[in-house]
């Protein structure tokens, strides 16, 4: 008789999560941030439904400083699988001229965390699949499943809801609305794992290639386009350099590895040898003990 | 492949669960550099020593680092050599029991430290117990802050002798005690030299090395599919889809549907996207058969006897709400993939934390643990825990805050052979009020024509509704034109009116409902009739605009016809009304709007 791996095991507890959202909530959306985990749950969620398509449209929250590649990847996706793929922009903060180099966590707070609560209440959406998972991070590592948000999107991680076994309390008052994470018991390496197994297709920016990057303040950031420019230090040279990256985001602050791991296995075999966690790519992530949980407080996933 | 150990640390808190765990990832080298430095660098801004504090690893909320304690339960995973880990880590203040009790659910095995120094403690065996209910047969104890007692071997032993005979009355599997210090790393990854009197393995050995399996002959088992949801894409294809919670299932299977007994073919079997003529416990999988019968979320698809279909079973709870079980209460229950109406009809005993002894009990509050018979409205599904672990735990909740405010395990049917009825439990009086969560209440408005009553009653049933209150208002309009049609205006009909409506008020408190009433209701001796009827649910409210103001307002024209003779024994001019004697509210609104006469009358309804 065959027997289910660690992985078959992630996979049917991510699509159990996914059947009980679509079954029981009144109006979901899946996040989908262009991302290798966005790219798992996005791959479950096909399988989960199967041969009917996702009972729930998709969304990006768009910055319009994500990579050049991820956006197209995304437009790329959406079409070849036949899904509703929302992309919603903060127009004011566009208009505003809001930008990572000159506003910094207001940046974040205004094109990411208003953006998406905005996005949330435009539509009304009262649950949103998340790829969140519990090892990035210490305050994720404490987040339920289901995790319940009040009607500004604020988390109360004092006071979160009891969780048993498999019996998912789904019920909201108006206004209030929920953050599922069907991931949230997956590792990193479960991830690359799971890509390889099922031939998830990932954004080409995860394997090592030449690319133009500059150094910031130890990180290593790439030109994806001009806009970068205008805001480089005398003493910050672009150079062409064998980089990838373990997780994507918005160009100007999403550091990049010195890899030479061009292939699955490559990346695997890094994964698993890496003495960095891979949140440590991300700028944003420095600013201070406690910052995630500060920012999931005020709504941002 | 290496399998999977899912284990919570648990135990009174200061036990050092959150350091122990820290310091096994430092030691077995499990996390990464920049958690390390982190780590260091918290250590020494957080610590007076300049020690590194291994609890930082683990304590991930602000509010858990700026107070030193751990409020919720944090997951790590990592990877020996030999195992896969999950570990939950678990808070040990009584407060955050419910938290400690997610991770009990969630692992197969408990590791339950106890502090040397103090020896076994009630939240020791209230963390036990809990564990216990909820499934877990396999435990640990770490006698933990050793270095405190100098290594004491007698310590030891005397704390091992008395958690072996606790653990004698506790269902369990194994147990297995080891002597440890989470901070100086006795015997967490490696065997300690202060302690040669003990011959174990280390913490980590253990677990490395322990068997929790509760691996069946899935061949043997019965199918059983909770749906989850009915997928119809087009007229042509019709999925059940579900986890697979016991034994296997092959194309051609012949099924059951419960609860209505229906039977069918598998014709198809979808697996995690992928078609397959066979699946096994813990597929996730579509279904599809070979007839159109009677399925919906909620329902079992299954083989064999195991799954039991009935409207009420005996069960285990924790309750984990701040606000106690009130027994007959609607709650929200849910089992397996149904969720349904039901109520706590009797609690049989509480369980109490230190003796283990069954007291009798009226409620249960936080962190409370009980046996009690559940109710449900309808028939569902169930399995007991023993027998099935997802189709044998239950969640109940508020109906009101959407709070899971219990948890718990089904045990059996109340008596063997006999279904449990909504009908048959003893609904009285006061447990309908309860299932509606209110006192019910005949709020009685007395006053002129043209006073304000009818506005007032209004407006004050509709902020009652607002706030979820069952309501009902009787006036003139609903009870004159029915009930009471065949009665005049003679001195004998204008009694036996409000006697009938008093009686009428009456049955609705007894139905749990808050009544209001608008009538004249002139005299003093049928309003004291009225409340001898109702009882002490009585309020009356005397709308006391003054006759002036009522005939100046004369919304219906009905004083100026009087004043003309036209309507005999009009009230206050032809007739008179007697003022209230000591009425429960005074209210004239005359020179008060309709929003300050309804914030006054509910300011003082509340402090009655």
């Amino acid at each position: 008789m065959k027997q289910l791996t660690h992985l078959d095991k992630l996979e049917a507890e991510a699509i159990y999560i996914m059947r009980e959202v679509a079954a029981c909530c009144e109006k979901p959306v899946m996040l989908y941030s262009i991302g290798k985990d966005s790219s798992v749950m996005l791959h479950l969620a096909m399988k989960a439904f199967y041969p009917e398509k996702p009972p729930f449209p998709f969304m990006h929250i768009d910055t319009t400083w994500k990579f050049h590649e991820m956006t197209s990847f995304r437009d790329k996706v959406a079409e070849k699988l036949g899904i509703e793929m929302i992309v919603y922009r903060n127009d004011d903060g566009i208009r505003r001229g809001i930008n990572p180099f000159e506003h910094g966590a207001a940046y974040t707070d205004i094109m990411k965390t208003q953006a998406l609560k905005d996005a949330l209440d435009k539509y009304g959406f009262t649950a949103a699949f998340g790829g969140g998972r519990r090892d990035e991070e210490k305050s994720r590592a404490k987040e339920r499943i289901f995790s319940f948000r009040n009607q500004s999107h604020g988390w109360d991680p004092k006071n979160q809801r009891p969780e048993m076994w498999k019996l998912f309390n789904t019920r909201i008052n108006k206004g209030e609305s929920i953050r599922v994470f069907p991931l949230s018991n997956w590792t990193e390496k479960d991830i690359w794992q799971y890509i390889k197994r099922e031939n998830i297709e990932i954004v080409p920016l995860y394997y090592a290639k030449e690319r133009p990057v500059v150094e910031r303040d130890g990180n290593i950031i790439m030109i994806d386009d001009d806009r970068i420019m205008k805001y480089l230090k005398p003493d910050e040279h672009v150079v062409i350099r064998k980089v990838r990256f373990r997780t994507l985001g918005c160009y100007p602050l999403t550091g990049g590895c010195y890899s030479d791991a061009e292939t699955l296995d490559d990346i695997i075999a890094e994964t698993l040898g890496a003495v960095n966690s891979e949140r440590t790519s991300r700028v944003i992530d420095h600013e201070a003990a406690g910052s995630m949980e500060r920012r999931k407080r005020e709504g941002y996933f | 492949m290496n399998s999977l150990l899912k284990f919570i640390t648990c135990g009174s808190v200061d036990d050092g669960k959150s350091t122990l765990i820290g310091h096994m990832l430092y030691d077995a080298k499990l996390i990464f550099a920049d958690q390390e430095r982190a780590l260091e660098l918290d250590s020494r801004v957080g610590s007076a020593g300049g020690d590194i504090d291994y609890s930082l690893l683990l304590d991930g909320l602000m509010a858990e680092r700026e107070q030193g304690i751990t409020i919720d339960v944090a997951y790590r995973y990592f990877t020996t050599e030999k195992r896969s880990f999950i570990v939950a880590d678990t808070p040990g203040h009584e407060e955050y029991t419910r938290n400690m009790a997610v991770g009990a659910s969630f692992a197969d095995l408990a590791v339950i430290l106890v502090d040397a120094s103090q020896g076994v403690l009630v939240q020791t065996k209230r963390h036990s117990r809990i564990c216990s209910l909820m499934g877990i047969r396999d435990f640990v104890i770490a006698v933990n802050k050793m270095d405190l007692t100098d290594y004491s071997e007698d310590v030891f032993a005397s704390i091992k002798g008395e958690l072996e005979k606790f653990f004698g009355e506790i269902d369990c599997r194994s147990l297995q005690v080891i002597p440890v210090s989470a901070t100086k790393g006795d015997n967490i990854t490696e065997g300690s030299t202060n302690m040669d009197w003990y011959e174990g393995p280390s913490l980590l050995a253990y677990l490395e090395d322990v068997d929790v399996s509760r691996d069946l002959d899935e061949e043997k088992q019965p199918f059983i599919l909770p749906v989850q949801r009915v997928s119809r894409p087009d007229r042509t294809y019709r999925g059940f889809q579900g986890q697979i919670e016991s034994g296997v299932l092959h194309t051609g299977d012949e099924v059951t549907a419960l609860p209505s007994g229906q039977k069918a073919c598998v014709e198809g079997i979808i697996s995690a996207g992928k078609h397959t003529d066979e699946a096994v416990k813990g597929e996730p999988v579509s279904v599809l058969l070979d007839r159109e019968i009677d399925i919906s979320r909620g329902n079992v698809i299954c083989s064999g006897q195991m799954v039991r279909t009935g409207n009420g079973f005996t069960a285990d709870i924790l309750w984990m709400d701040e606000q106690r079980l009130i027994p007959g209460r609607n709650y929200i229950l849910k089992v397996g993939t149904s969720q349904i109406t039901a109520a706590v009809v009797k609690i049989r005993h509480r369980v109490d934390i230190n003796s283990g002894e069954h007291v009798d009990a009226e409620t249960l509050s936080k962190n409370e643990i009980g046996s009690c018979e559940i109710s449900c409205t309808d028939r569902i599904p169930y399995t007991v825990f023993r027998d099935n672990r997802a189709m044998g735990s239950l969640i109940l909740i508020d109906v009101v805050s959407h709070m899971t405010s219990a948890c718990g395990v089904i045990r059996g049917v109340p008596s063997e052979g006999e279904n449990l009825t909504w009908h048959n439990m003893d609904v009285t009086r006061r447990t309908r009020a309860m299932s509606l969560g209110q006192m019910p209440k005949t709020i009685w408005f007395t006053g002129l024509s043209g006073s304000g009553k009818s506005t007032l009653a209004n407006e004050i049933e509709k902020r009652m509704a607002a706030a979820g209150k069952h309501t009902m208002l009787l006036d003139g309009d609903n009870v004159r034109m029915g009930l009471n049609r065949n009665l005049g205006f003679s001195e004998e009909d204008r009694v036996e009116n409000i006697r009938r409506i008093a009686e009428v008020s009456r049955l609705m408190n007894d139905a749990g409902l808050i009544v209001l009433t608008s009538f004249i209701s002139p005299f003093e001796a049928d309003r004291q009739r009225a409340r001898e009827i109702i009882g002490s649910d009585f309020i009356e409210i005397y709308v006391s605009t003054p006759l002036e103001e009522c005939e100046k307002r004369d919304v219906k024209g009905l004083y100026k016809k009087a004043r003309a003779g036209e309507i005999p024994q009009f009230t206050g001019i032809s007739s008179p009304y007697e003022i209230p004697s000591s009425p429960e509210i005074t209210v004239d609104t005359s020179g008060m709007t309709l929003k300050e006469a309804a914030d006054y009358v509910i300011s003082m309804l509340e402090k009655l």
